[in-house]
């Protein structure tokens, strides 16, 4: 049978036919029999004690089944939000978090109340009707006043607001690098607050069946799996009694990984009333409460020869926990641990400090950490590059890690599998016409025009595990993926994985390795994900570019297992021993003797008859965990050019020119695909984006798309990408993550360029958001 | 107090009793159950919930479904004819305009609405005639080709035939 080769081929999407034409299925459409809907009364302040609760209106309002506060749920839930240890070993304060405020609220938006009703206006109106008594307390917003002796608490019984302060290396570590030192550069670098937004809001349906003691959760959720543990946990429940089923779902980029209040309290009250129980996040809700991003700043200094030779880096990362720890939120600080980018470094002294705010807590965000260290890194080299008055370009290539470096053993003992740094910028350079844009630059700053040329040579760790790192870091579960592939007796192969796509198009992609490795048609295999009652025990989700790197491999060995299963039983049906058989383009045959082949199929077949050899039993499945020797490492360069308005402070992006590198491809078209969204995404970051709170009292001033700025497609400029291939040695595939490299490239390419294009006026340092009217002070200022 | 409204939606005739707050989105969603209609900001921001009002482009969010009383609507799910796509949907799916879907809906139908005042627009005209849509995926750039391809398609230039290789539907 001819086959066309599919990895590496441009493969229309099998998702899309659905979603085209509206047939999707999201969180909101669905719905039970005899659903009753949810509505939650939120903390309008940041931070008070609750001095009393008045539900007797809402109880009588029209539809209203009940209301409930805390105490309600005191038999119904137990434990305390999880905090992953992640990349913090020690903590020092981890507040208690029950899903509902009892005594006090710690930021704006937490839930104090929650109204049942029989539709959701009658849940929405009731809640409204709620009266809440609270003696309002300091809200804490600023990290360093939060830090500082004596200062207010974000939470009135903790001893302070250091959640961690963790040392990863000690600064006299590079003591003596910055005593060679010719130049020191020191600068502070913000990291705006960022709102996840996927288009697609969290929501929950809940069905508790009191007679089996069963309870199934629909969610929009990166990994239902994970959620099945948790909430089986808090509801008191074995995970064998819970199903979570996340269909399609409308992206997530990190804010849909954790679990939050509303998947704990909507199963708790269906199992209360004896009801479906269903309820959707509204778009402020959205931004008021799923967890943030980013929120951090770093005091960063690096020593430098004068012939433009990196020595050595000093880094203090502040990380604005917000009023409870994140699920994930200590993984932010893996910025500290890829703070030296692709160079080579005597040293590196790096430390966290996680300040407590009353603010909504930080979580992954597409990138989570390493878009912090591009941009870290990536600033702090122009900055010795201007200082010393260096080309950016030269600078990176005298310190890159060189092609023969690899396996490079990095500053904190981290592995870099492979890479080859320059090839990406030379062909970044050739694309952007880098030798032309500078002749151009030169002739407009003559003009008074204010262009810029922004590089970002960027790296990435992605692909978690393996499970020697991840296991200590999640508290004991190791992040590997599973796979189990079935083969039905006529062959068709249906292929389960404990990722789940939230946009990403795995229903193609794994398709895609299947059909390939079985040599069969890509219609007779179908992936399926999402649903925790299918497949194997447990799966890990999809997060930190990891699906392809470790579940597409636990695929391809679950896949290499049927096909050893398929050849013991094709020896045994040729009279022939097993190493003589021979499987290629979806067909077994005895080596020389290619004219008597048996199909995958036929094959397929028999191992559900009789006549299996000794001690075969029926049926052709298998069940595979990948757990990866090493992390993946993609790279690649972005070059932003830009031009600022000298009379507005706009920025226009001229060009956008962006050189990754994957390793090997499977569908290039999606590849694309997520360079563009996720470059966007960090555009944004630099140029729109940021949740802003009052500054006193804690009042959430970006709760509406009205006044957080998602870009829409009139703000973007079109892109020139490219690609260089080093394939991965950490797995069989060869391939690395690409999900957030975009986003861990974009953000500094764009401030790198507006810094370069404003250094004629002396302003060596931007931080993000650049708006227009930030750029117009700095420039008026600068002038002055 | 309830209102009746009789639409016709996607050519079907339906009639109801609904309450007079109740959105034109939700009344598409919750009553009529077509659900390829999406809300995804509640301030008209997003453009998820475009649809087609008489053959113009509206969010239904911006409406309440009485003020649909006696018009003719369109939602994505009135976009194929059987199993025939529309031009626009066909080049979203060959041009990878849509990673989650969850906006595309919206991007569709306000699409369908460009294209109908402006059959060959540049690329300048499409994303100033779509900035009313949020697409936080695709950075927008294979939204725009989409919409190119369709242009092309349905002004009778013959469309660019994409390789669909075995399999790939």
């Amino acid at each position: 049978m001819a086959v066309t080769q599919l990895v590496g081929a441009k493969i229309h999407r099998r998702e899309d036919p659905r979603l085209i034409t509206g047939h999707g299925h999201y969180i909101d459409d669905f719905t039970r029999q005899g659903t009753a809907y949810a509505a939650f009364a939120r903390s309008p302040v940041a931070h008070a004690r609750i001095k009393s609760i008045d539900v007797t209106d809402a109880s009588k309002a029209p539809g209203v089944i009940a209301v409930y506060t805390a105490r309600d749920f005191k038999g119904q839930l137990a434990g305390t939000h999880p905090a992953a240890p992640a990349f913090v070993a020690e903590k020092k304060y981890v507040p208690e978090r029950f899903p509902i405020a009892e005594k006090e609220v710690t930021y704006q938006g937490e839930i104090v109340a929650v109204v049942l009703a029989e539709s959701k206006g009658q849940a929405a109106d009731a809640a409204n009707m709620i009266q809440v008594d609270y003696d309002e307390l300091p809200a804490v917003m600023d990290l360093e006043k939060a830090l500082a002796k004596g200062a207010a608490k974000a939470h009135s019984d903790g001893p302070d607001n250091v959640c961690w302060d963790f040392t990863y290396t000690p600064l006299d570590l590079t003591e003596a690098a910055f005593k060679e030192a010719d130049v020191v550069v020191k600068e502070r670098i913000l990291q705006n607050r960022l709102a996840p937004v996927p288009m697609e809001p969290r929501g929950v349906l809940a069905e508790y069946e009191g007679f089996d003691k069963k309870l199934t959760l629909w969610l929009s959720s990166q990994n239902p799996h994970f959620i099945r543990l948790f909430v089986s946990g808090a509801l008191g429940l074995k995970e064998s009694q819970v199903r979570v089923i996340s269909p399609d779902v409308g992206g997530g980029f990190g804010s849909k990984i954790s679990p939050y209040p509303e998947d704990y309290l909507v199963p708790a009250l269906s199992r209360m009333t004896a009801r479906p129980v269903k309820w959707i996040e509204t778009r402020t809700e959205s931004i008021q409460n799923a967890t943030h991003g980013r929120g951090q700043f770093y005091d960063c200094e690096v020593a430098a020869k004068k012939d433009g030779t990196l020595l050595a880096m000093r880094v203090v990362q502040y990380v604005d926990v917000g009023a409870y720890h994140g699920t994930f939120g200590a993984f932010q600080p893996v910025a500290c641990l890829m703070a030296g980018g692709g160079y080579k470094w005597k040293g590196i002294s790096a430390r966290t400090v996680g300040v407590l705010t009353n603010r909504v807590p930080t979580d992954p965000y597409r990138g989570a950490g390493r878009p912090e260290a591009t941009h870290l890194v990536e600033r702090m080299v122009d900055l010795v590059a201007l200082e010393l008055k260096m080309d950016p370009v030269d600078i990176r290539k005298k310190n890159f890690i060189q092609p023969e470096d690899f396996p490079f053993t990095q500053n904190f003992g981290l592995v870099v599998d492979s890479g080859d740094y320059e090839k990406a910028l030379d062909k970044a350079m050739q694309l952007a016409g880098y030798a032309e844009l500078r002749k151009k630059q030169a002739e407009l700053r003559k003009q008074g025009r204010f262009m810029g040329i922004g590089l970002s040579t960027w790296i990435e760790l992605c692909g978690f595990g393996p499970s020697a790192a991840t296991a200590p870091a999640t508290g004991g579960i190791a992040l590997v993926e599973s796979a189990q592939v079935r083969v039905t007796p006529t062959g068709a192969v249906i292929v389960y994985t404990g990722t789940h796509s939230h946009g990403q198009g795995h229903e193609t992609t794994f398709s895609q390795i299947v059909a390939d490795q079985l040599g069969v048609p890509m219609e007779n295999v179908e992936l399926r994900h999402g649903d925790t009652a299918e497949g194997t025990s447990f799966g890990y989700g999809t997060y930190g570019s990891r699906s392809l790197a470790v579940g597409g491999v636990a695929i391809s060995k679950a896949v290499g297992k049927v096909i050893d299963k398929g050849k013991k039983l094709a020896a045994h049906i040729f009279e022939a021993a097993e190493e003589d058989v021979v499987f290629e383009h979806g067909s077994y045959h005895v080596k020389g003797s290619p004219d008597k082949s048996k199909a995958f199929g036929e094959i397929a077949f028999a191992s559900y008859g009789m006549g299996l050899p000794e001690g075969m039993e029926q049926g052709l499945e298998a069940v595979a965990y990948f757990d990866p020797p090493n992390l993946v490492w993609p790279f690649g360069t972005h070059i932003a050019v830009v031009e600022i308005d000298a009379e507005t402070g706009t920025t226009k992006i001229e060009k956008y020119v962006a050189v990754d590198d994957c390793g090997n491809i499977i569908n290039p078209m999606i590849v694309d695909g997520q360079i563009h969204g996720g470059v966007v995404q960090a555009i944004a970051q630099a140029l729109y984006e940021e949740v802003v709170y009052d500054e006193s009292s804690g009042q959430l001033k970006t709760g509406t798309m009205i006044d957080y700025l998602v870009p829409s497609m009139g703000e973007i400029p079109t892109f020139i990408i490219d690609k260089t291939i080093t394939p991965s040695p950490t797995n069989d595939l060869g391939v690395k993550g690409i999900g957030e490299a975009g986003t861990i490239a974009a953000s500094v390419a764009v401030i790198n360029a507006i810094c370069d294009a404003l250094s004629p006026l002396g302003i060596k340092h931007v931080d993000m958001p650049a708006t227009p009217d930030k750029l117009w002070h700095m420039m008026k200022e600068a002038r002055q | 107090m309830k209102h009746k409204v009789a639409v016709t939606v996607n050519g079907r005739k339906h009639e109801h009793e609904v309450e007079p707050r109740l959105l034109l989105v939700h009344y598409l969603r919750d009553v009529v159950g077509l659900t390829g209609t999406h809300i995804g900001c509640d301030t008209s921001q997003c453009g998820a919930c475009t649809i087609h009002v008489d053959g113009k482009a509206v969010k239904s969010c911006t409406m309440f479904a009485v003020q649909a009383d006696g018009r003719s609507l369109t939602t994505i799910e009135g976009m194929a004819t059987g199993d025939e796509l529309h031009p626009i949907q066909q080049a979203f799916w060959d041009e990878h305009g849509l990673q989650c879907g969850y906006c595309t809906p919206g991007f569709i139908m306000a699409a369908a609405y460009l294209l109908e005042q402006n059959p060959n627009p540049t690329e300048d005209e499409i994303r100033r005639g779509l900035e009313g849509n949020l697409c936080r995926c695709t950075g927008y750039v294979n939204i725009v080709k989409a919409v190119q391809t369709a242009a092309k398609t349905m002004s009778g230039t013959p469309a660019r035939k994409t390789q669909v290789a075995a399999g790939g539907n």
